[in-house]
């Protein structure tokens, strides 16, 4: 599964289009990862959990945007776009959409 | 006697947390900038472009997505700061300078997650989201910014 975020694959040639595929997932706060970034708020700098909690959440939407391209039969997914929502106090959606193709 | 202990004390804890945010603060935010610095001087022969190139890429033989993402969070002496500047209002620099750090630092890691082999990040999108509310109920705290394009690799660099 190729991805990219313009219009084509360089060096391919996009053969069947099958729309709009997209993954999403929300993710609350760990309680304690909480707490440590409370403290760290103190002090300022990089929320390292956050920044991998966050990362991970991402790879799962995007992981099941795969998962639903792949079931259309495609092997790529052109123009991917990703979004972020804060859902509730404490958790916010991650969201990544796509055009999903075959290309050859 | 007494009663002076109990206000007297939350005035010495929150001198101590001003204090601690605005040495600690700005030592890592002073680090942090001369990392960014030399890193974004280490990456500059990979551009990182937001055009999209709408003519072919002959030469290219593979396109793939990258990110790098960051969360920064303020120090409790800008904190404090920025709650003031939103009473008198104008420029509120406390955050400007967080922000910066967040979204220079996002553009370094999509890089170098693309790796030395790149030639050229396309279609490069900053987003950034405010995942505060954690702390202190409510402020910006702590904000993410997020960079993704799709690294290009010229069959040369394989």
């Amino acid at each position: 599964m190729i991805l990219t975020n313009i219009e084509t694959i360089p060096g391919k040639t996009i053969v069947e289009h099958f729309g709009l595929v997209s993954g999403n997932t929300i993710r609350a706060k760990h309680i304690g990862k909480d707490i440590l970034a409370g403290l760290k708020n103190i002090v300022g700098g990089e929320l390292t959990a956050y920044t991998e909690l966050l990362q991970e959440a991402r790879e799962e939407a995007v992981s099941r945007m795969k998962q639903q391209a792949q079931s259309l039969g495609a092997n790529a997914i052109v123009n991917v776009r990703f979004s972020t929502s804060s859902v509730a106090q404490g958790a916010s959606e991650l969201y990544a959409y796509g055009t999903a193709v075959r290309v050859e | 006697m007494m009663e002076a202990i109990g206000p007297l004390l939350n005035l010495i804890i929150f001198l101590l947390l001003v204090s601690v945010g605005y040495f600690a603060g700005t030592l890592a935010e002073k680090r942090h900038y001369q990392s960014i610095q030399k890193r974004e001087a280490a990456w500059l022969r990979i551009p990182a472009v937001s055009a999209r190139f709408d003519e072919k890429l002959p030469q290219a033989s593979g396109g793939e997505m990258v990110y790098g993402s960051a969360v920064i969070s303020i120090d409790y002496f800008k904190r404090i700061l920025a709650g003031l500047r939103i009473i008198f209002g104008g420029r509120v620099t406390a955050y400007e300078s967080l922000i910066d750090r967040a979204r220079r630092e996002a553009i370094l890691r999509m890089k170098e997650n693309a790796g030395p082999n790149t030639d050229i990040i396309l279609n490069v999108r900053i987003e950034t989201s405010s995942i505060g509310n954690s702390a202190n109920g409510g402020s910006v705290g702590s904000i993410e910014a997020l960079a993704y394009g799709t690294a290009i690799r010229t069959s040369q660099n394989g």
